[in-house]
């Protein structure tokens, strides 16, 4: 269990992370979310002892992680997949966590299986790596001490659908067994596949926290026609509330009544279900509309 | 569109497998032993091909410096104290480099990222890497003299002349001394620093750019003169060179200028060190 209380980070006059609290419990997937900037990863530094805080606390299981004896067979971390001395192998950067963790000599070879980087691959030097190598290899070293929870920073950066599927599934095993697993990512699809809970971040505060349900329970229902005025109207007529999208509206209803008035409208409609995938996505828009960069992406 | 069919594949973490339970059992892990740190950070020095290479050339740079000794210098030059000399040249500048990339490499190629979160007390890997830069030091200089040893016998033999070993356990000591301070000298810019070309640059410039110009000054300001025992490290510690120091003076200007030039800099970048960001 990971829990952050009153998280603060400053750099001068410049609050990178502003009283940021939330909990990533055990045997859950906890889906870190946020713009570029927002201050997801300062948090994460924050909470493995690579950045001192301004105030507020980060505890791994009760602990301070600078307090855990033996860090990395508690807590697996991958923070920069690209953070490696260029001119070792994969297999020594291994090798190294092997000998520091104090773990047995197989688990190197183990790993690399696991992370399925083969004997060539693990014999180059790291420079000649792939984005998606590298962030193998990254993996390779969070899980090499066995550790009970995970703190990944965007590790499906760089890898292949194949690599994000893999990714995917390690992570749901992971928590399935018990462990915590904190991830952080701006793939709004690959959060929410994946994730039991959100922490949406912006501009280093909270925006919105809560079980993937919860939050997307709002979201409504996503319905497409052909005819989308005629939609939009039977919709508010009947007192559904709708808000635009691509080629049809968000409707504020469950999709039964949803259907059921558009039956009753005569409008025949393309395409009719629970907004989870565009409803996140939208969420994320929304909450962060005034946050974003790109400022309010319609 | 996003119907999800995870396969979970049975991860090793079999010890922790309380699913949806509150909390798996908390199995206290060992401390990391610091002969365990020493082991790894060694390690570290030499895993790289930029590290093989350091290595390597601590052998290859004193064979050939003691064969440029057999070949051009005079016979009557061709002693031991010649060939430590010559051999011992390029060791003050190979090992500092050793010691001042084992820790700039953690910034300057960003290791410190894993290596921080593996020891977050990271006043234990300064500590190991220390020891190494020290061990590697003393290790570095023996080599080195092995080699001097070989060169003059062969040099001598060659030549037809007699093998002179015309120096004293005493200036051995006081040259592996004069060479671990230098080493300790880079190591300490390494800590300050942490960027491995501001390091490098900033040794050459202590070593090299800074004795010229105190050498410059003490020749034309008098009160330098007077005063540059006690405030010009290179300028003591290069005394140690030519054997140990005859007055209890010379030592206790070395230990002064050791503290200033190595001891409260050490400090400060290591001060800096335990509270700066890893990034």
């Amino acid at each position: 269990m990971i829990e952050v209380e009153h998280l603060t980070r400053t750099y001068g006059g410049y609050t990178a992370v502003d009283d940021v609290t939330f909990t990533a419990h055990s045997g859950r997937v906890t889906g870190f979310l946020g713009p570029n900037g927002a201050g997801k990863s300062t948090t994460m530094r924050v909470l493995v002892g690579l950045t001192p805080p301004t105030s507020g606390t980060a505890l791994v299981d009760g602990r301070r992680f600078v307090d855990l004896p033996n860090p990395g067979r508690e807590v697996g971390v991958l923070l920069d997949a690209s953070a490696q001395h260029a001119g070792r192998t994969g297999r020594e950067i291994l090798t190294l966590a092997q000998r520091t963790l104090g773990l047995p000599r197989g688990s190197v070879e183990e790993m690399l299986d696991r992370v399925s980087l083969t004997e060539d691959e693990a014999g180059r030097r790291v420079r000649n790596y792939s984005l998606g190598m590298r962030q193998r290899l990254g993996i390779a070293v969070a899980l090499i001490g066995e550790p009970r929870v995970l703190v990944l920073d965007e590790p499906a950066n760089g890898l292949d659908p194949a690599g994000i599927r893999w990714m995917r599934d390690l992570l749901r095993g992971y928590a399935d067994q018990g462990g915590t697993v904190l991830l952080s990512s701006h793939l709004l699809h690959e959060i929410e596949v994946v994730a039991d809970d959100l922490v949406v971040i912006g501009q280093g505060r909270i925006v919105v926290s809560g079980t993937k349900e919860e939050l997307l329970a709002g979201a409504g229902t996503l319905v497409r026609a052909r005819d989308v005025a005629a939609l939009a109207a039977a919709l508010t007529a009947a007192g559904i509330g709708t808000t635009p999208t691509d080629g049809g509206v968000l409707a504020d209803a469950e999709a039964g009544r949803v259907g059921e008035t558009c039956l009753a409208a005569g409008v025949p409609l393309t395409e009719l279900r629970a907004a989870d995938g565009a409803g996140l996505e939208e969420m994320f828009l929304a909450l962060t509309a005034d946050t974003q960069r790109e400022g309010a992406a319609a | 569109m996003t119907t999800m069919t995870t396969t979970p594949e049975t991860p090793r973490t079999s010890g922790t497998a309380t699913a949806g339970t509150a909390r798996p059992a908390r199995s206290e892990h060992a401390p990391i032993p610091f002969s365990r740190l020493l082991g790894v950070e060694l390690r570290k020095m030499f895993d790289t091909r930029a590290g093989v290479w350091l290595m390597a050339s601590v052998g290859g740079l004193a064979v050939i410096a003691s064969a440029a000794v057999v070949l051009w210098a005079p016979d009557d030059a061709l002693t031991y104290e010649t060939f430590g000399a010559a051999v011992g040249m390029p060791m003050a500048v190979v090992l500092p480099v050793i010691a001042i990339l084992s820790v700039t490499s953690e910034w300057s190629q960003r290791t410190g990222l894993t290596t921080f979160t593996w020891v977050p007390r990271r006043g234990r890997v300064i500590a190991a890497k220390t020891v190494n830069a020290v061990l590697v030091a003393v290790v570095g200089m023996l080599i080195a003299f092995a080699i001097g040893a070989v060169g003059n016998v062969v040099g001598s033999a060659l030549a037809g002349v007699d093998t002179v070993w015309n120096m004293t356990l005493g200036d051995f000591f006081a040259i592996q001394l004069a060479n671990l301070l230098g080493v300790l000298i880079g190591f300490m810019l390494g800590v300050v620093l942490r960027s491995s070309p501001a390091a490098m640059v900033g040794y050459l410039v202590v070593v090299y750019v800074l004795t010229g110009l105190t050498m410059t000054l003490a020749a034309f300001q008098e009160w330098f003169a007077d005063l540059q025992p006690w405030v010009d490290f290179n300028y003591i510690q290069g005394a140690l060179f030519e054997g140990p120091y005859e007055s209890a003076e010379g030592w206790a200007q070395l230990g002064v200028t050791t503290v200033i030039w190595l001891v409260l800099p050490l400090a400060f970048g290591l001060w800096r060190t335990l509270r700066a960001e890893v990034k």
